[in-house]
C-alpha cells in the first residue's frame, strides 16, 4: 500500500527518517529551520528535531559547505541544502576540492559521508543566473556521486541511500516539480544508487532522460504511441555511477536511442550517455545516437526565450522520427 | 532671539530643486513598484519580482550626492536603483514584462536591468557577488585616473559572504575609490540580521579593515544624502573605500511569493509611520519649499507616466526567439552547438 506524496514530502519523510534513525545526522542551510525551507521541503523538521539538528546558517554557502565536510570528516552526517545549485557554485571548492578528495587525500583514513541537496534546472521566467543544470559539472568529479530524480518514491528511497552513504553525493532535485505527486510506498525501503529505472517498455526506441525531463519524455512516448511507435523510457535517476547497462541493454533491443537532456550539449549528460552507447552498442545501432539538450546559451527571461531553449514533447518526438528516418 | 533661532531651525537644509527631485524620483519608484505588484499578480509579469517599496529614500540621497559619471553596481532588488540613474519607467516596465523594447531587450527581467549610457552595472542575482565586482569596477576608475566612483550596493543578508571580507581588505590595500553600501532592511527572505551574526551593526564590520564606516537613517534622504557627500568627497580625494549602513525597511515581503509572516504588523506600521516620501512631502509643506500646486503637478506627472509605461509595455513585441543566440559572444559567427 501507498499513499500518493508531492516531492518535496517524500524528501522530507527520507530526512526525517534518517534523523529518527541516526542522530548524526543533520540538516543545515539557509531557511530550512524557521522558515520552514524556502521550497517547504523541511516543513516542520524544526519542530520535531529542534535547532541543534536543523540548522539555519546566514547566506555563506562556502562557509556553511564547508562546515559540513569538516563535520563530515569529524563523525557526522550533514545534510547540506542550497536553496538552488545556481548558489551553490559559491561551494564547489568545498565540494570539489574537499569533499570528493577527502578520502583519496587521507589515504583512506577521513571519509565525508555527507549529502548536498537543492534543486537544478530551470524554473520559468528566472533569467540567466537561476536557470542552470549542475549534474555534468558534479557528476565530471571523481569522488562524488550524483543523483537526479524527481519520482517521489524514487527520490525518497534515493535520499534515504545518499544520506546513508559513506561518499559524498549530491542530490539534485526541481523548483517547479516539489508539488509533483506520485505513489510512495508505506514503510522503510530504500533506492539504490546507481541504477536506472526502465519507466514504460517498447521496441522501437530508447529514449533516456532524467529529473523534470523526464515529463516532456514521457508525453512524447505517449504521443509516439498514438501514432503507433513503441518507445523504451529509461529514468537515469542516477548520474554518477552512470547506469550504463540498463541502457545498452535497451538500446540492443530498439537499435535506436534519443538522449533528453536539460545539460547544455557541450560535455553534458547526453554526451556520457551517446559514448558508452557507440561504445559497447556500436553494431546495434540503426541511426545516429540522438540528443535533445537545452539550448548552447544561456537563458533570458522572456517567454520566447524559455519556450525556445528547453527540450519539450515536441522536440523530442520529431527527434525519434529523425532516427527512425520517418518525415514529420 | 528665540524668534531668530526658530527662524534658522525651520530654514530647509537643502535646496528646493534637490526637495522636489527626490520628491519625484521616490514617488516614480514608490508608483512604479506599486504598479509592477499589480501586473505580476495579473501575470504580465513572471519569475522572481522584488520590489523596492519603502527603500526609495536610499536610491534618493544616494543619486542627489553622486555624479552622473560614477557608477553602481547593486543586487536584484533593483528597480529603484535603475530608475534612479534615469533607466526610463518604460524601459523598466517593459523589461520586466520581458518585451523587446525593455533595459535589456527582455533578456533580464526584474532581477537584471543594466544600462551601460547610465553606468549601471546591474542587478545581480547571486547573493554578494557584486561586492567584488563594484571593487574592482572602482579599481577600473583608479587605473584610468579618474576620480569617479563606485557604489556597491548589497543586503544584510549579502553581508554575510566572505567576498564582502575579501573585497573590504582589497580595496583598503590598494586605497580603491568604493562607496560600500549595505541596504539593512533587516532581513534577507525570512532570517532577520540578528540571526544571521552576533554582529548586528553591520557598519562595524568596517572596523577590521579600519575602513571609515557610520550608520544612517535610511528613512531619510537627507541624512542619506548627507552621508553619502561626504563619503563621497572622501573618496574622491583619493583616501581610499567608505562604508555606509543605510538603515531601512522594506514594506512588502523578500518577493511577490513571501507572506512575511515572519515580522509582525506593529513592525511593518512602525517603519511606514516614518515613510520617507510623507517626510519629504511634510518637509515641503512645513517649510513652505514648494507650494501644493507644485506638489500636485508632481504627482499628476508621475501618474501619467506609470499609465504610459504599463501601455507601452504592453504594445511592446516580445523578443525574437533567435535573439536567445545573441549576446552570448561578442564574436558574431560563433560556432554554437545546434544539433
Ligand atoms: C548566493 C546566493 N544564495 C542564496 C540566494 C537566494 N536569495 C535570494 S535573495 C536572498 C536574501 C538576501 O537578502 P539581503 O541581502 O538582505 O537583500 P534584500 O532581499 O533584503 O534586499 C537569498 C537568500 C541567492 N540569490 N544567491
Ligand atoms: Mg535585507
Amino acid at each position: 500500500m501507498g499513499r500518493m506524496l508531492a516531492l518535496r514530502d517524500a524528501l522530507r519523510e527520507a530526512m526525517s527518517e534518517e534523523m529518527r534513525r541516526d542522530d548524526t545526522v543533520f540538516l543545515m542551510g539557509e531557511e530550512v529551520a524557521e522558515y520552514n525551507g524556502a521550497y517547504k521541503v523541511s516543513k516542520g523538521m524544526l519542530d520535531e528535531f529542534g535547532s541543534k539538528r536543523v540548522i539555519d546558517t546566514p547566506i555563506a554557502e562556502l562557509g556553511f559547505a564547508g562546515i559540513g565536510v569538516g563535520a563530515a570528516m569529524n563523525g557526522l552526517r550533514p545534510i547540506i541544502e542550497f536553496m538552488t545549485w545556481n548558489f551553490a557554485v559559491l561551494a564547489f571548492d568545498q565540494i570539489v576540492n574537499n569533499a570528493a578528495k577527502t578520502l583519496s587525500q587521507s589515504a583512506g583514513q577521513f571519509k565525508c559521508p555527507i549529502v548536498f541537496r537543492g534543486p537544478t534546472g530551470s524554473a520559468g521566467q528566472l533569467a540567466q543566473q537561476h536557470s542552470q543544470t549542475f549534474e555534468s559539472w558534479m557528476a565530471n568529479v571523481p569522488g562524488l556521486k550524483v543523483i537526479s530524480c524527481v519520482d517521489p518514491a524514487d527520490a525518497k528511497g534515493l535520499l534515504k541511500s545518499a544520506i546513508r552513504d559513506d561518499d559524498p553525493v549530491c542530490v539534485m532535485e526541481s523548483e517547479l516539480l516539489y508539488g509533483h505527486t506520485g505513489e510512495v510506498p508505506d514503510g522503510e525501503y530504500l533506492v539504490p544508487i546507481g541504477v536506472a529505472a526502465v519507466r514504460r517498455h517498447g521496441t522501437d526506441v530508447t529514449l533516456v532522460s532524467f529529473n523534470k525531463m523526464m515529463l516532456p519524455t514521457l508525453e512524447a512516448a505517449d504521443i509516439l504511441a498514438s501514432e503507433g511507435i513503441s518507445a523504451e523510457v529509461i529514468d537515469l535517476r542516477t548520474i554518477r555511477p552512470l547506469d550504463a547497462r540498463t541502457v545498452i541493454e535497451s538500446v540492443k533491443k530498439t537499435n535506436r536511442i534519443v538522449v533528453i537532456d536539460e545539460s547544455w550539449p557541450f560535455a553534458g549528460v547526453s554526451a556520457e550517455v551517446a559514448y558508452v552507447v557507440q561504445k559497447h552498442a556500436f553494431d546495434y545501432l540503426d541511426a545516429p545516437v540522438t540528443r535533445i539538450n537545452a539550448a548552447d546559451t544561456s537563458l533570458g527571461y522572456a517567454p520566447t526565450f524559455v519556450e525556445e531553449y528547453l527540450p519539450n514533447a515536441g522536440k523530442i518526438v520529431r527527434a525519434v522520427k529523425e532516427v527512425m528516418y520517418m518525415r514529420y | 532671539m528665540v524668534a531668530r533661532k526658530k527662524k534658522t531651525d525651520s530654514a530647509p537644509a537643502h535646496p528646493k530643486e534637490r526637495y522636489l527631485y527626490w520628491y519625484e524620483l521616490m514617488l516614480r519608484i514608490r508608483r512604479f513598484e506599486e504598479r509592477a505588484l499589480v501586473m505580476y499578480g495579473q501575470q504580465k509579469i513572471r519569475g522572481f519580482c522584488h520590489v523596492y517599496i519603502g527603500q526609495e529614500a536610499v536610491a534618493a540621497g544616494i543619486e542627489s550626492a553622486i555624479r552622473r559619471e560614477d557608477c553602481i553596481v547593486t543586487a536584484y532588488r533593483q528597480h529603484g536603483t535603475a530608475l534612479g540613474r534615469g533607466v526610463t519607467s518604460r524601459e523598466a516596465m517593459a523589461e520586466l514584462f520581458g518585451k523587446a523594447t525593455g533595459i535589456v531587450k527582455g533578456k533580464g527581467g526584474s532581477m537584471h536591468f543594466f544600462s551601460a549610457k547610465h553606468r549601471y552595472f546591474g542587478g545581480n542575482g547571486i547573493v554578494g557577488a557584486q561586492i567584488p565586482i563594484g571593487t574592482g569596477i572602482a579599481f577600473a576608475e583608479k587605473y584610468k585616473g579618474t576620480d569617479n566612483l563606485c557604489v556597491t550596493m548589497f543586503g544584510d543578508g549579502a553581508a554575510r559572504q566572505g567576498a564582502l571580507h575579501e573585497s573590504f581588505n582589497m580595496a583598503m590595500a590598494w586605497k580603491l575609490p568604493v562607496l560600500y553600501i549595505v541596504e539593512n532592511n533587516g532581513y534577507a527572505m525570512g532570517t532577520s540580521v540578528s540571526r544571521t551574526s552576533n554582529v548586528v551593526e553591520l557598519y562595524k564590520l568596517g572596523a577590521s579593515y579600519d575602513m571609515p564606516s557610520e550608520p544612517v537613517d535610511g528613512m531619510n534622504p537627507e541624512a542619506v544624502h548627507e552621508a553619502v557627500s561626504r563619503a563621497a568627497e572622501y573618496i574622491r580625494a583619493g583616501n581610499g573605500p567608505y562604508f555606509l549602513e543605510v538603515r531601512t525597511y522594506r514594506y512588502k515581503g523578500h518577493s511577490v511569493s513571501d507572506p512575511a509572516k515572519y515580522r509582525t504588523k506593529e513592525e511593518v506600521e512602525a517603519y511606514k509611520e516614518r515613510d520617507p516620501i510623507k517626510l519629504i512631502e511634510s518637509i515641503i509643506r512645513d517649510k513652505e519649499i514648494a507650494t501644493e500646486q507644485e506638489l500636485q503637478a508632481i504627482r499628476d506627472l508621475i501618474k501619467e507616466e506609470i499609465d504610459d509605461c504599463v501601455r507601452f509595455a504592453e504594445e511592446s513585441p516580445w523578443p525574437d526567439p533567435s535573439e536567445l543566440y545573441t549576446d552570448n559572444y561578442v564574436q558574431a559567427d560563433y560556432p554554437f552547438i545546434r544539433d
